[in-house]
């Protein structure tokens, strides 16, 4: 029996399974898309940049909303040197999630592209053109991503770590379906 | 741990050291075939897969490594000008290009092939790519060949026959029994070199015909979709092959010519039917009606040094809401290898040597 630990707002727990959708989507369509020669490459890439554009929108209206609900606090149990490793790895996911959109975005401006949402709908470069310019955010992509994977496989493991094994209710804390905190 | 007695209270009953480890073995697992997965996605379990980076590597083996220069297309001019809309077409695509008046024009013209340095021939196939900018509105890139149909109809064909077409290091030449063994597993090769052989070839750059090979959707304001082909069919006559040899005899001839006046090509819609083929080895039948777009028309050249087509990307799927692919998978694989292309020789740019045709050869209009 798991303690029973206060849980997360609704909306918290809304926009984290919501964009750990996203998230997750978007970090396999684009390592597929990044190599494939396939006919799914064009699907794929008008996916891609609106699904990025999504989450950027998101991941600000999820910072607004974690300083309306904070997190509940993790147990005071907790080893010193995990509750580091938990609220470093939260800080670097939500850095991702916001940087890596607009790495993206800044990458297609560079490489002169239009920035195309969904039919006519195009956002403004925000970057100006530039071979050197292109190629360095194009790399820096990609490295951002496999980062954004790593830490959301650290983030699956120590959920599952804390449900498992420590079953001290924080996987509960956003992993319950109940509507009260 | 005081101050916590919530959770002392709550504790879980402690895990046996085999239930411990069965449920970290779980987390590991759990762990693992999300990587897994990941790789998979990326190609790097499937090494027999078609992949971007081996396209790459077939262009490299086959041309040499050029650093900075495109993959394909490799030896080209930036040509600037103009596409004067007739406003026929607007009935058949919304793409705000199509409605009356004139767009800017930023084309490149160039062999086919990935090699820089390669001496002119007329013999070489050539191409026309052109990007239209509407004001305020959305760009079309597209790049059409003066060739009737594609060769192949897959990105699989395009990379088997890249390989047996490439030379021999022993010999110099590739291997003929490569290209027998390919053209009889693609009779469909050898179907569309048939038509390749029997089109007319023109002799330079101005009084080529550049036909887009594939396919594409053409959807008007009512919403109604039609399957088009488009072409760029010269204005000017078809002159008598440049007796030059220089190494840069087409490019010359083309500059000389558009240093006296501009050269226009008419931008002609070829209206499919439901059912006519997508695939870029087969033609359609010949009586499909044209309608004239609008004529494009250049009037500047220059050198890819520092010229305005040299960070453009022509990639087919790079289109406006009006123009939509087909089904034909080659426009996939084209947009997809265009990008690693694009991608490597930007990063490129400090080690690539200057383009073939230089920015004195333009300006001196063509005395190489």
């Amino acid at each position: 029996m798991s303690p029973r630990r206060p849980r997360f707002a609704v909306p918290s727990r809304l926009l984290h399974w919501l964009m750990a959708v996203l998230v997750l989507a978007m970090l396999f369509i684009g390592v597929g898309m990044a190599a494939t020669v396939s006919a799914r490459y064009g699907l794929l890439v008008s996916i891609h940049k609106p699904l990025g554009i999504a989450i950027l929108v998101l991941v600000v209206v999820r910072f607004v909303n974690r300083l309306i609900n904070p997190p509940p606090p993790l147990p005071a149990t907790l080893p010193a040197i995990q509750r580091l490793a938990a609220h470093a790895s939260h800080v670097v996911l939500y850095a991702l999630m916001f940087i890596l959109p607009l790495v993206g975005w800044g990458m297609l401006s560079a490489g002169g592209y239009p920035i195309v949402l969904c039919g006519p709908w195009e956002l403004p470069p925000i970057l100006p053109q530039g071979a050197a310019l292109y190629a360095a955010l194009r790399q820096l992509h990609t490295v951002l991503a496999y980062l954004l994977f790593a830490t959301f496989l650290a983030h699956l493991a120590a959920a599952l770590f804390h449900g498992l094994i420590r079953r001290d209710g924080v996987l509960e804390s956003m992993a319950s379906l109940k509507l009260e905190k | 741990m005081p101050g916590d007695a919530g959770d002392l209270a709550g504790a879980p009953p402690k895990l046996s050291a085999l239930a411990t480890l069965v449920r970290l073995g779980l987390i590991g697992l759990v762990v693992l075939v999300a990587v897994a997965a990941f790789a998979y996605a990326g190609g790097w379990l499937s090494p027999d897969r078609l992949t971007q980076g081996r396209i790459m590597s077939a262009f490299d083996a086959q041309n040499g490594r050029h650093p900075g220069f495109r993959r394909n297309h490799a030896k080209g001019i930036c040509a600037t000008g103009w596409f004067e809309s007739s406003g026929t077409a607007a009935s058949l695509s919304k793409a705000a290009l199509f409605a009356p008046g004139r767009v800017p024009v930023i084309g490149r013209i160039a062999f086919a092939g990935g090699m820089p340095f390669v001496p002119d021939d007329a013999a070489m196939v050539r191409s026309l790519a052109l990007r239209f900018l509407p004001a305020g509105a959305e760009e079309w890139r597209t790049g059409m060949l003066n060739i009737p149909v594609f060769a192949v109809a897959t990105a699989q064909a395009f990379y088997e026959l890249l390989l047996a077409s490439t030379p021999d290091p022993g010999t110099g030449k590739p291997d003929p029994a490569k290209m027998q063994a390919f053209a009889g597993a693609h009779p469909e090769f050898l179907a569309a070199v048939g038509l390749i052989k029997a089109n007319p070839v023109s002799s330079g750059f101005a009084d080529a015909t550049y036909n887009a090979l594939h396919v594409f959707r053409f959807v008007n304001a009512a919403g109604v979709s039609t399957p088009v082909r488009w072409s760029a069919v010269p204005v000017q006559p078809v002159a008598a092959a440049p007796a030059s040899g220089d190494k840069n005899g087409l490019f010359d001839a083309l500059i000389t010519e558009v240093a006296k006046h501009p050269v226009q090509w008419r931008l002609m819609i070829t209206v499919g039917q439901p059912g006519d083929p997508t695939n870029p080895t087969l033609p359609w039948p010949a009586d499909r009606p044209q309608v004239d777009a609008g004529m494009v028309t250049i009037d500047q050249l220059s050198s890819e040094e520092g010229g305005p087509c040299t960070d453009v990307n022509y990639d087919p799927l790079v289109l406006p809401a009006g123009i939509e692919p087909s089904d034909d998978p080659i426009l996939s694989a084209r947009s997809a290898a265009y990008a690693r292309s694009f991608t490597l020789r930007e990063g490129e740019r400090g080690a690539k040597p200057p383009s073939a045709v230089t920015p004195q050869e333009v300006r001196a209009g063509g005395k190489s």
